[in-house]
Order: structure tokens, then sequence, then C-alpha cells
């Protein structure tokens, strides 16, 4: 099966600085291709080239969208990116619609299937066409995500009043009613507990198995990157050290050193 | 006295040195300012000394420092005797009338106002006594108007029907003459401003300080397409709101790009553009002449004019009436009452489609909509060009009501009543917008006697909501859409 993602020879400079430098892997569809890496290794730059966010210098990033063919993303506009290939993400530090209520949020990422169906507003303006259908469906999508992630008992509050855990979650799926092919997640467990570091593997399986979709995940929790990932890319000083199954890449010697550090008397002496 | 257990300790020589530094500010601010002036006697500019006011002042200062502090610290009964006692001769001697030199100043609105502050005062001294555990934290009285300010906006539902059938029946109330029909017919249409810049400012989140440049389109469209190529109002009316609106366009395509101030100061030198080009445009715009000679609208072509034209009908002739001015009054009043209810209507639909959703969202946060697939770019216009749109139709109904425009009304002032408008009122509130409307143009309207005074309290006022109401009379938000409205699937 041809992979959903192929990255090639990905180079994004910044002036002299160089954060991500000749990477190339592959994401594999239906899979969890999980990035890893110590901090400033490159991996949310990677990101925001891959969602339109910067202009890599170099490279090029092809997706095979199951439906709608392919896309090679470092030519779209950011807000196409999602749009037309397919491809939605979270962010590092959340980003939601604070002063909206949680339905409103995930309205707002069926925004384009809205806005087609209200006949870009003129039509649902003047009472015309089948806007009414469209957000009735709209609102079962997302009822379907705010009740798998237990959260549609509040779905009219604020989403800036929910507990952090709760944001992480909405914000994910905020990005399923994206419809996407391809989901890439920021460090989707950053700051949770060990339970709802759990809860968050369970959800993201679930995207694979039950929808379909490839995810992408920047992680530095261990338990969550090793539980669930397919695939592993390790990032160093941008550059791309090792890739493999978790269990090949937990062996890595070149792995151990990133995270670890040089052994000054060992690392010249090993073969 | 009653100590209460909590009540904290007073220091009565440093309360004393405090309200004495206070009196010496009022002094030396109100030393130059208040106690010379000059006067013209003859020929020559003549100086007289006002020191008994400086005086005045600088007494009422200590005195109402004192107080503060004395209810700060829990001693409520001196500063509720005191207050009230002065607060009450204060009325006395001022309901007398009589010119005596027992009042603290010389003219009137100001002892008021200091009589006014005494009871105040006494209230507040009145309810710190009853009330004794009752001092809110500023947390739990921001929480107590964020719930006032939802059961209002809840009410809203009921409040608004209320205040329509109100607007729609004022004509006809017996004490409504041609000088109030004046002052709504002004603040409707600033109210219709307000609900067309509260789509720009108050749900995309663009600060725009040059709004009044859309009204001034509007404006100069109608005048000059009238004037040009003897158009009608009703003619002329969509094609001044789509002018406006293209003008948003133009204007929002390069800057939209722009966040925050930068926007806020590239918006601010369009409105100044606009305002100049018509200045200067002599040979087109007649530039600081102004247009005049505008034709007034008709009554689906009846003229509200006295004679009739050659071979037609005017209101009155053709509905069988009395010739009277005030009808003309009238009609302008609902004309601008209709065109605010669209504007209304068809903002609050927007609001629940998607497009409105999406201004919303961008306002939150930009990065995020682009994240799920929003065009930044294109909804920002829509909001722009829909917001201009409704300050064209709000120029044009001002060019046809005033039949002479010019662009000394165009000014930054304009713009700035409106943001006003809009934040005081709270922002994407509607019926906030009425509220600060009424408050902001209509008040000051009708206490037009107090000339200057009213400015000073229109300036007081914008600091109380700023330290009370940060986010506007009424910031509380209600969803465009409940999950509890949809049923589940069966």
């Amino acid at each position: 099966m041809r992979p959903l993602l192929s990255v090639e020879h990905l180079t994004m400079r910044f002036g002299g600085l160089v954060a991500v430098d000749d990477v190339s892997f592959d994401a594999p569809a239906r899979k969890i291709t999980a990035i890893i890496g110590p901090n400033g290794a490159g991996k949310t730059t990677l990101f925001n080239c891959l969602t339109g966010f910067y202009a890599p210098s170099a490279g090029r990033m092809m997706l095979r969208h199951p439906a709608r063919g392919e896309f090679l993303l470092e030519r779209m506009e950011a807000y196409a990116i999602p749009a037309k290939a397919g491809v939605a993400r979270t962010f590092q530090n959340i980003r939601l619609f604070p002063g909206m209520s949680l339905l409103e949020n995930l309205l707002v990422a069926q925004h384009n299937v809205l806005m087609r169906a209200s006949g870009y507003t003129v039509g649902a303006l003047l009472g015309i066409g089948r806007y009414v259908h469209a957000e009735r469906e709209a609102v079962a999508r997302a009822r379907y995500w705010l009740e798998r992630v237990g959260l549609a008992a509040r779905a009219d509050q604020n989403a800036g009043n929910l507990p952090y855990g709760d944001q992480r979650r909405l914000e994910i799926v905020r990005a399923m009613c994206a419809d996407p092919a391809l989901l890439c997640l920021d460090e989707p467990a950053a700051g949770l507990n060990p339970r709802e570091s759990a809860e968050l593997n369970e959800l993201l399986a679930f995207i694979r198995d039950e929808h379909k979709v490839t995810l992408l995940l920047i992680e530095h929790d261990m338990s969550v990157v090793m539980g669930i990932s397919d695939r592993i890319v390790v990032l160093d000083y941008g550059r791309k050290i090792s890739e493999g199954t978790p269990e090949e890449v937990r062996n890595d010697a070149a792995v151990i050193r990133a995270y670890l550090g040089e052994d000054d008397e060992e690392a010249p002496g090993r073969p | 006295m009653p100590r209460t257990a909590g009540a904290p300790a007073f220091d009565l020589q440093g309360a004393l040195k405090d309200a004495g530094i206070v009196a010496l500010i009022v002094v030396l601010l109100t030393g130059a300012l208040v106690g010379f002036r000059t006067h013209a006697a003859g020929g020559d500019a003549a100086l007289s000394y006002r020191f008994d006011d400086v005086l005045a002042a600088a007494l009422l200062a200590f005195l109402g420092r004192l107080a503060i502090l004395l209810l700060r610290a829990r001693r409520t009964k001196p500063v509720l005797v005191g207050s009230a006692a002065l607060g009450l001769a204060l009325v006395v001697v001022l309901l007398q009338g009589s010119q005596t030199r027992l009042l603290p100043f010389a003219s009137a609105p100001f002892n008021w106002t200091i009589a006014l502050a005494a009871w105040i005062l006494a209230a507040r001294a009145a309810w710190l006594h009853w009330h004794a555990a009752s001092e809110l934290s500023n947390d739990a009285r921001d929480a107590l108007m964020d719930r006032l300010g939802a059961r209002l906006q809840r009410s809203a539902r009921f409040v608004a029907p209320l205040l329509l059938v109100a607007a729609i029946t004022l004509p006809f109330l017996p004490w409504s003459d041609r000088r109030l029909l004046d002052i709504a017919t002004l603040v409707v249409t600033y109210i219709l401003l307000g609900w067309g810049l509260n789509i720009v400012v108050g749900l995309a989140g663009l600060l725009d300080l040059g709004y009044v440049a859309f009204y001034a389109v509007g404006a100069y469209s109608y005048a000059l397409l009238a004037l040009y190529f003897d158009l009608g109002f009703w003619l002329c009316l969509p094609l001044a709101g789509i002018l406006a609106a293209f003008a948003g366009i133009l204007l929002g395509f390069p800057v939209l790009r722009l966040r925050g101030d930068y926007l806020a100061i590239v918006t601010l030198g369009f409105g100044e553009i606009v305002r100049i080009i018509l200045l200067n445009w002599y040979e087109f715009t007649r530039g600081p002449d102004g247009l005049s000679g505008i034709p007034r609208p008709t009554f689906f072509g009846l003229p509200m004019t006295r004679t009739p034209p050659e071979g037609g009908h005017s209101f009155h002739s053709f509905f069988g009436l009395d010739y009277s001015p005030i009808d003309r009054i009238i009609f302008l009043y609902y004309l601008a009452l209709a065109l605010a209810l669209i504007t209304n209507f068809v903002t609050l639909r927007i609001r629940k489609l998607p497009v409105g959703r999406a201004w919303e969202a961008l306002r939150e946060d930009e990065i995020a909509c682009r994240s799920l697939g929003v065009h930044p770019r294109n909804t920002k216009l829509t909001a722009f060009a829909i917001g201009a749109m409704f300050g064209g139709f709000g120029g044009s109904f001002f060019a046809t009501r005033q039949g002479f425009i010019s662009p000394e009304s165009f000014t930054f002032l304009e713009s700035a009543i409106i943001l006003a408008i809009v934040v005081l009122g709270g922002m994407g509130s509607q019926i906030g917008v009425v509220l600060a409307a009424i408050l902001l143009i209509g008040l000051p309207e009708i206490f037009r006697e107090l000339n200057e005074y009213r400015m000073l309290a229109f300036g007081m006022a914008m600091v109380a909501i700023m330290v009370w109401r940060p986010r506007g009379l009424l910031a509380h938000r209600e969803p465009t859409v409940r999950l509890s409205d949809h049923a589940p699937p069966a």
C-alpha cells in the first residue's frame, strides 16, 4: 500500500539556522506515525511546514488523499490544506475558540461544508437551499464526537471554561470534525495525568481504526508513543537520525545517544 | 459607633494627612485654571479672581477624601450623618433658588453635582452601615455583574419586542413633539451605525477606527447620484450600500493581513483619506462648500411636500389629509427605524450562519481558523463589506434627512462615537448597542441646555464604565446554536 504522506528532502531554514535538515519519511495510511526527538529538534517546524504555516525552503510533501487525489502540500496556502487536502492539526499550546461554546467550536471545523450548503450565505439568508438539513447533520457529527470524549453535557458552555485535559480532547475532536485524511497532533499528551494519557491512547487508536484516519504525532510522553505508535521517526538537530517500529527505535544506539548524551569513554571505541 | 469585629483600625492622623494632600493637589490643579479668569472689559482683557471657588473645591475634596477613608475603615456613622446633612442642605438651598453665598460654587450644575456626590456617599455609608458583611471582592463583583448581564441578555427576548413596540408607537405618544422625534431619529441612526460597526468590531474583532468613511461614501454616493443623474432615494439606497461595500472591499483587500493596532491605524488613515478627498476634489464634490439640495425621500413616489408636483399628488393630498410638517419628520423616523431593523435582522441571521460563526472564530483565534480551513482574508472581507454596506445605508439616510452634506460631518469624532457605542454596549451585543446609543446620543441631546457639562458627564460615564465594566455594559454572549435545541437522533 502506498503511504498517505511522503515527505522528501524537506528543509526549512530561518536565516542561518537550519531547523529541518533534509528530512524524508513516509506516513503509512491508517497508521500512527510518531515524531520524537529532544527539545528543539525541529518537530513543530516540520508540522508547520506540513500544515502550510511555513513555506519550506526545499523539499516535497506529497499527500495521497484516498478520495480526492494527490496534493503537493508545499504549494498550497495554509487555509487550503485542511479544506482541500484534508490535513487537520492541533497545537502544542491549545488553540480553541475560548469564547465560543463547545458545539460552536466543532461547527467552525465544518465551515467549508456548511458554507457550501448555505449557498455562501446568500442562499441561507434568503431561506433557499438545504442549509437547515446540512446544519442538522453538522450538529449530529459534533454530537457524535462530543459523546465520544464525554463532553456532550457541556456542549453549550464556553470552551475556555473547560479543564485542561478536556480542552486537549476537544481540540482533537474539533480537528476530527474537519473530516481529515491526515491528523497531525502536536504533543496531545502534554500536561495530562496518566489516566488521561491512557484515555488519549484509546481515543487515538479509535480514530485510526474506526475512522480510517492516518495520524502523525509529536509526543514526549513515551507511554503514549510506545503504546500506540506503529512507526517512529526520530529527529535531532533537524536531521532524521532513526526510523522504524517502536522496538527498533528503542534499541537504536543513535537514539539513545541523542536522548541520554554521549558516553565520553565508550563512544569513540564503539565499532 | 458600632465597632464590628472585622473593622480595620483607623488612623485619624494619617487620614487627615492624606485628605490634606488631596486638597493640596486640588488647589494646585484648580488654582490657575479656576482661580484666575480673564474677561473682556471695554476693549481690554481684565483679570478677575475666583479664589473662593478654589477654596470650596479644596474643602470639598478634603471632606470627600476623608469620607472615603472613613468608609474604608468602616466608620460609617460620621460619613452618613455628614454627607446626608451636606446633601440635604445643598438641595434645600438649591431648590429655594436664591443666589446666596451659602453655596460652594457660583454655577448651579456644579452645586447639583456636589449634592449628588454627597447623596451617593450617604447611600454608600448607609449600605455599609446596615450590611456590614457585604463587602465584595473585585472578582465576586465581576461575577455578579456578569450574572446580571447574562440575565439582562436573556431578558432581551422580552425587552426587545417591548422596545420595538415603544419605538413604533413613539411618534403617536401624546408628549412626542418635533424635538423628541428629531432626537429619536438621530439615536436610531446611531443605532444603525452601531449595529453595522458591531459586525466588524464586535463579531469579527477587527478594530476599525475609520468606519465613518463608509458612512461618508454612502452619503456622497446618494447625493452625487441624485444631483448628477437625478436618481431617486429608493434607487440610490441600494446603490449607496453597494458602493460602500465596494469601498470596504477596496480598503480591506490590502490591509486585512494586518492585525490589532496596525489595522486600527490603517483604518484611521483611510477614514481621513476619504474625508480629505471629499474636501479637495472641488469640481466633483464641491469640497468644503458641501452639497445642498439633496432630494428628500418619497413615500412610494409621493413627495412629502406642501404643494403637490404638477399633475401629481403629494403625500397629504393623496391620502386626503391636511398638510402637517411633522408628517415628514415621522416618515424619516420610520425610515431610519426600518433601516436599523433590517440591519439587526440580517446581523442576527448571519450570526447563526457559518460565516457569522467564522467571524467570531477569527476574533477568537485566527491561527486555529486557518488550521480548520477557514479562509481568513475572505471571511474578514465579508465582515468588512457587510459592515460597510450598513454604514452606507446610514450615510444615504443622513444625506436625505439633512438635505445638505459636507466633509465636516465625517470627521474622526464620528468614528470614535460609533466605536464608543459598540464598546460601551458590549462587543457583539445587539441590545447593548441600543442601550449605549440611547445613553451616548439620546441623553446628551436631551440635556443640551447643560451644554458643556454634558461632555463632562459623558467623559465621567466612560471612565466609570471602563472601571466597572471593562467589557461593556452587556458583554454576555449566548451561543448561536445549542445542542439541546437539536434532538438526538432516534
